[in-house]
């Protein structure tokens, strides 16, 4: 299947989201991983032309990878 | 007994937002005093730039305040902080200090950069006052924006005095007057980003090009006669971007708040028209 610039780049961030997660100690893995999903799944009806709102969200979301994947953070709870 | 006591005021406190209530505020001086009654009411529209991320797919739109000018402070925050009290609380916007020297108030008002807390109320005409973030900026929330790049570029320059040789006295690095002389036009700048938003080359080239009000800070390192990193702190600037995409618009000097003159301190940078370096 061929996917848009933006279709990659959300995917990206996903995919960099799971690796982040397995460097995290072996008992929070999990809830990082599910963390980051649930991430994702809270924006499922975006539409699929609506850029802005996706490129925004793409910005928090590399901020918070950022600010998470720091290794003082050891496991997350919601 | 008690519940029914809290649910009655809460529902008292939701149906007085409509109307402006006379409330003292504490950030500004003069706002809701309330007016001699035969005073009539000098009503102005104020349409400001909202945008809540909580709801990202709604659009941005402009939403359109009235005020009596009567009861408001003269400057534009002045009229922001009294619309937040007293009519929409949940209009978001940065503020400190109220007198132009912290620099967070920057934002776009009649469609140039500057402090709220600096411009006046435009009463000369009846036009609605428009207000916007600062243009070319991710935005946080309504008037808000996102800084941190500037802030990065900011922390790239090393805005610190760099030493390479201790003091004879061990104690202050000492400087003349006329060397202090230098630094004035320079170290004024409180970095409220006005220059560096209002700049074309900035807005097209914001990653690598670092902008008026850092390079300003820059040449600010470059001209203290104390610090002893001149040469490298030219260095960093020597490549296509960081420096060499100023192309003297004035943009910068134009609207800065502080009435300084990033475009020169720039051309002071250069090494093509540097009549120092």
């Amino acid at each position: 299947m061929k996917r848009t610039g933006i279709q990659r780049d959300v995917l990206a961030l996903y995919r960099l989201c799971l690796r982040e997660a397995r460097k995290k100690p072996s008992d929070a893995r999990e809830n990082f991983r599910n963390f980051a999903r649930d991430e994702f799944r809270a924006h499922l009806d975006i539409k699929k032309k609506d850029f802005a709102t996706i490129e925004h969200l793409l910005r928090v979301g590399q901020k918070k990878l950022e600010t998470y994947s720091q290794p003082g953070i050891k496991n997350i709870f919601r | 007994m008690s519940a029914s006591i809290l649910s009655r005021t809460a529902l008292r406190a939701s149906s007085s937002v409509v109307r402006p209530t006379a409330v003292r505020t504490l950030a500004s001086v003069a706002t809701s005093q309330s007016a001699p009654a035969e005073k009539k009411a000098n009503i102005k529209k104020f349409e400001i730039y909202r945008w809540n991320p909580d709801t990202p797919e709604k659009k941005p739109f402009m939403q359109t305040y009235e005020l009596d000018l009567n009861q408001t402070g003269p400057m534009v925050l002045d009229a922001l902080i009294r619309l937040k009290n007293e009519v929409d609380p949940t209009l978001t916007f940065r503020r400190s200090c109220r007198e132009g020297i912290c620099g967070s108030c920057a934002m776009n008002i009649q469609g140039s950069n500057t402090l709220a807390c600096l411009c006046r109320i435009d009463t000369s005409s009846s036009a609605p006052v428009k207000i916007y973030p600062l243009p070319h900026t991710y935005i946080v929330k309504d008037l808000v924006p996102d800084l941190t790049q500037f802030y990065k570029q900011y922390k790239s320059i090393k805005p610190y005095l760099q030493r390479k040789t201790a003091t004879e006295d061990g104690k202050e690095n000492r400087q003349s007057i006329a060397d202090r002389k230098k630094l004035d036009g320079l170290y004024e700048c409180i970095l409220c980003a006005c220059c560096a938003t209002s700049c074309p080359s900035y807005w097209w080239n914001s990653s690598d090009y670092l902008g008026p009000a850092v390079l300003l800070q820059s040449y600010r390192w470059i001209a203290d006669s104390r610090d002893e990193f001149k040469a490298e702190r030219k260095m960093a600037l020597e490549n296509e971007m960081s420096l060499y995409r100023c192309h003297t618009i004035m943009n910068c000097a134009k609207t800065c708040p502080k009435g300084l003159n990033p475009g020169q301190a720039i051309a002071n940078v250069n090494p093509l028209t540097s009549p120092y370096l």
